[in-house]
């Protein structure tokens, strides 16, 4: 007992439900990406399957981000409260992504069937499926910059510490991120369709580019963009082999996906996310929102104890549930 | 003039008042729907089993619309009110962070209740459906907890430079509000569903005589709301009592008593005057507000004399949207009243003159919410948590609000319309074994 930090566990729990949203909620996501992409002979086959994989878990899948968002007020609310301000209006143009994906994706199942109605309702799903990563992507990298100020109404009129190439690029660099799990899950969901599935797994590959390109920039870019992040992945015991472990991830993955390999790639594919997010968090430790807010700056002991209590009791029955959900729709 | 604060609490009112829409269908479409399954269990009529699925079907709708109003409302609550997130956050941490294990299950569960009639057992479907309603209800309690914090707050120290701190998170969340809003705003959930269900169906029976899944349906959906009707007074003094008690300034404003006395009159309808600080046109009756808040005819009652002019809450609106919501449990109860002579009369339950009261009171119970709702949190102004933050210091330094609002009223009008039309193609959907 005695030697465990609560704020230090909060933190690495926040970060493993970040993950966990981004495996699940980040893929349904991404998979509208595809959708807003889907092109050639098996179009409608297409967006078929990405519906029929997204309808019945992305609720579910979606409820990460609403428990990250609850522990980040409750055990560290000095950072959600400056984070808020700061990051006022990305976060709410995010809003209006999420709002729209989520209800053009059951108005679409629900509209008439005509070809122009589906379209449009398509249109809507596929764009914000597309936008609310990089939104969000953009709040991450800006975060990471370190450029707010952690009493939040000090931020001078008129500098919009997100609108910066970092930020922008981490933006596109989660869109990717995103995509290239839908897609390697996609072909998963697609066994039984071989065509559907070289079609999922040819854009895999596509998004596996992507990712590598853009991990490349944002990397680079945080040298002036995000310096301490900058710092923990050039100067920490950590650094190298972390960065070797995702090389290593991401190379082997792409291997699998080329030898159509689908479940090893999903795993490598997985963990390769979890890598990425976990260095992220471990390069900004101990800050929680860089420069002046640090684990530290957490709720009283009381609080994180009791939050911690609750989410060690939730997770239980919730496991269980999950597993359940997922055995009976993608087992 | 929008100042940017009123543009605040407007856009905080309007998501609100948006989501709560969404989230009484999440509490009591449930409801409805496991109570067909059991009976379609129990009695093999393939009738029942449409009914459910037909309700499953209206109900994935109205869900996934809720899950992203609710969202909305998890930043807004930061985006719009940091200095009230930044001290409170901690305080409210625990049932807020219960809700999300809650959702969590409610999410699961209907996923399996929408998507899983051919892949799991009928067993495990019904205890899935059962999941839903119960993780429904409970995290509607648990968000009404830390209202009722903002209400009632309790379980903070005070730092040395005069911060608020969190100190027992436990006691913040069992608030002495916390019980008695949940046990109203539910029951509340349950009516306005019931009597929502029982208009549908009415209006389809109207249309098309004697549709064995329709009269199911309607009779279902009476017996959840007359229920919840009849028990909705009890709970009504249950949290008429507490508000007494914990929160004098608020009961002031709803009843729009303006002097302390003992022997209160209980204050029915009227336009109280600020200025001139009366009630105008209002019917009194002597004493009663007195008997039920203090269980005694000549108990005292502190009137708004006794609050400080700039703490006093707008006692306009609160006052007129509670009256709004008992009005909604008199027109309710006159339904009640009908739905109950039916049992003696079975025939009058698909007379035109009996469905048509029935299509009347769908929209009432709903109405009844909103005006409830606005009641209470009128009410707590001008603190957003009473007696120790005032609404006026949490609001966010951020300016165009006044824009954001707009776009929100926009999306949130354009969600209500094409959702509206959806239920409708649904509601309207072929007549007989469902779909
Ligand atoms: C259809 C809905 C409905 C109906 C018929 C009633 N109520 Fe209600 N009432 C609500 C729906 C509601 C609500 C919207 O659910 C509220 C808002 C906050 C809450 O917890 O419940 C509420 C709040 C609320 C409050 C304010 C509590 C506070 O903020 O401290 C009081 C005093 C009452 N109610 C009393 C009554 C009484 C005496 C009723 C009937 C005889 C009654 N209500 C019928
Ligand atoms: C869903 C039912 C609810 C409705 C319809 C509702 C309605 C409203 C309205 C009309 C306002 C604006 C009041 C004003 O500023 O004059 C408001 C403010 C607010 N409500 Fe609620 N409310 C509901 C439930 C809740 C719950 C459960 C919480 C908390 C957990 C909450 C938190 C707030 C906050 C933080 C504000 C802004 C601060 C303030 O104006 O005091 N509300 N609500
Ligand atoms: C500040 C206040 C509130 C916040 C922050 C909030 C937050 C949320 C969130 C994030 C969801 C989505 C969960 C999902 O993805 O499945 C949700 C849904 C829901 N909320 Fe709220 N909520 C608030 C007020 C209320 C109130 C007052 C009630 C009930 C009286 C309520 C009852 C529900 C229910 C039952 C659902 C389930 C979804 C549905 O059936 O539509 N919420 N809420």
């Amino acid at each position: 007992m005695s030697g465990l930090d609560p704020n230090l566990a909060v933190a690495g729990v926040l970060t493993a439900v970040l993950c966990a949203w981004v495996l699940t909620g980040g893929a349904d996501l991404g998979g509208g990406l595809w959708d807003l992409l889907a092109a050639g002979p098996r179009k409608v086959a297409q967006r078929r399957a990405i519906a029929l994989a997204i309808a019945p878990i992305w609720e579910a899948n979606h409820v990460w981000l609403i428990v990250a968002i609850v522990i980040t007020f409750v055990a560290f609310p000095r950072a959600f409260a400056a984070i808020s301000i700061a990051l006022h209006w990305p976060l709410t143009l995010m809003l209006l992504g999420v709002v729209l994906r989520g209800a053009s994706f059951v108005f679409r199942a629900y509209a008439a069937r005509a070809e122009p109605v589906q379209a449009r309702w398509s249109a809507v799903f596929a764009s914000a499926s597309a936008a609310t990563p990089i939104l969000l992507g953009v709040v991450l990298g800006a975060i990471a910059s370190g450029r707010i100020d952690a009493d939040g109404d000090a931020i001078p009129p008129g500098t919009l510490p997100w609108l910066a190439p970092f930020p922008v690029v981490v933006g596109l660099l989660t869109l990717a991120i995103f995509a290239f799990l839908a897609a390697v899950y996609l072909t998963l969901d697609t066994r039984e369709e071989p065509a559907l599935q070289e079609d999922f797994r040819r854009r895999g590959l596509g998004a596996a580019a992507a990712v590598f390109c853009l991990a490349w920039a944002a990397f680079f870019l945080a040298r002036t963009g995000a310096p301490a992040i900058w710092h923990g992945l050039w100067h920490s015991a950590w650094a190298v082999p972390l960065q070797l472990a995702v090389a290593a991830c991401g190379l082997s993955c792409i291997g699998a996906l080329w030898t159509r390999r689908y479940r090893l790639a999903r795993d490598l594919g997985a963990a390769q996310v979890v890598l990425v997010v976990g260095g992220w968090a471990a390069s900004q430790y101990p800050h929680v929102l860089p420069p002046h807010l640090t684990v530290a700056d957490a709720a009283p002991a009381v609080v994180v104890w009791w939050l911690l209590g609750v989410l060690a009791v939730g997770a239980v029955p919730l496991a269980v549930a999950y597993a359940t959900l997922m055995r009976v729709f993608k087992g | 003039m929008l100042t940017e604060l009123l543009a605040a609490r407007t856009q905080m009112g309007l998501s609100l008042a948006f989501h709560i829409v969404f989230a009484t269908a999440g509490i009591g479409m449930p409801l409805l729907m496991v109570g067909a399954e059991i009976a379609w269990l129990r009695t093999g009529e393939p009738a029942w089993l449409a009914l459910s699925k037909r309700w499953a079907k209206g109900t994935a709708i109205l869900f996934a619309v809720g899950a992203v109003s609710g969202t909305v409302l998890s930043f807004e609550l930061g985006l719009l009110w940091p200095r009230f997130m930044e001290v409170a956050g901690p305080l409210v941490g625990l049932p807020f962070a219960m809700e999300g294990f809650a959702f969590f299950l409610e999410a699961i569960c209907l996923g399996i209740v929408l998507y899983g009639w051919d892949r799991v057992s009928p067993a495990a479907h019904l205890a899935a459906g059962i999941g839903v309603a119960v993780s429904g209800a409970l995290s509607a309690a648990f968000v009404i907890s830390a209202n009722g914090f903002m209400n009632t707050p309790q379980g903070y120290g005070v730092g040395p430079d005069g911060a608020l701190v969190a100190a027992d998170p436990l006691a913040a969340m069992l608030n002495p509000m916390a019980a008695p809003m949940a046990l109203h705003a539910l029951v509340a959930s349950w009516l306005a569903i019931g009597w929502v269900a029982a208009a549908t169906h009415a209006w389809r029976l109207r249309r098309d005589p004697g549709d064995p899944v329709d009269r199911r349906g309607l009779a279902l959906g009476l017996w959840v709301a007359v229920v919840a009707t009849l028990a909705q007074p009890l709970t009504g003094h249950v949290i008429g009592g507490a508000t007494a008690h914990h929160q004098p300034a608020k009961l002031d404003a709803l009843e729009a008593l303006w002097e302390t006395q003992r022997g209160a009159p209980f204050t029915i309808g009227g336009w109280p005057d600020e200025a001139a600080q009366t009630t105008r046109y209002a019917i009194e009756v002597p004493k009663l507000l007195s008997l039920i808040a203090f269980h005694h005819a000549d108990a005292e009652v502190m009137g708004l004399d006794a609050v400080a002019p700039e703490d006093r809450p707008p006692v306009v609106a609160a006052h007129l949207a509670y009256q709004i919501m008992l009005a909604t449990e008199g027109l309710m109860g006159v339904g009640a009243v009908a739905a109950l002579a039916t049992l003696w009369r079975p025939r009058w339950r698909e007379h035109p003159a009996f469905l048509g009261l029935v299509l009347l009171l769908g929209p009432v119970g709903m109405i009844g919410i909103e005006a409830g709702w606005c009641a209470t949190e009128l009410g707590r102004q001008p603190w957003i948590v009473a007696g120790l933050m005032r609404t006026a210091d949490a609001v966010t330094p951020v300016g165009g609000i006044r824009i954001s609002v707009i776009g929100f009223t926009l999306v949130y009008l354009g969600l209500a319309a094409v959702t509206a039309v959806l239920l409708q193609r649904q509601i309207a959907g072929p007549a007989g074994g469902g779909h």
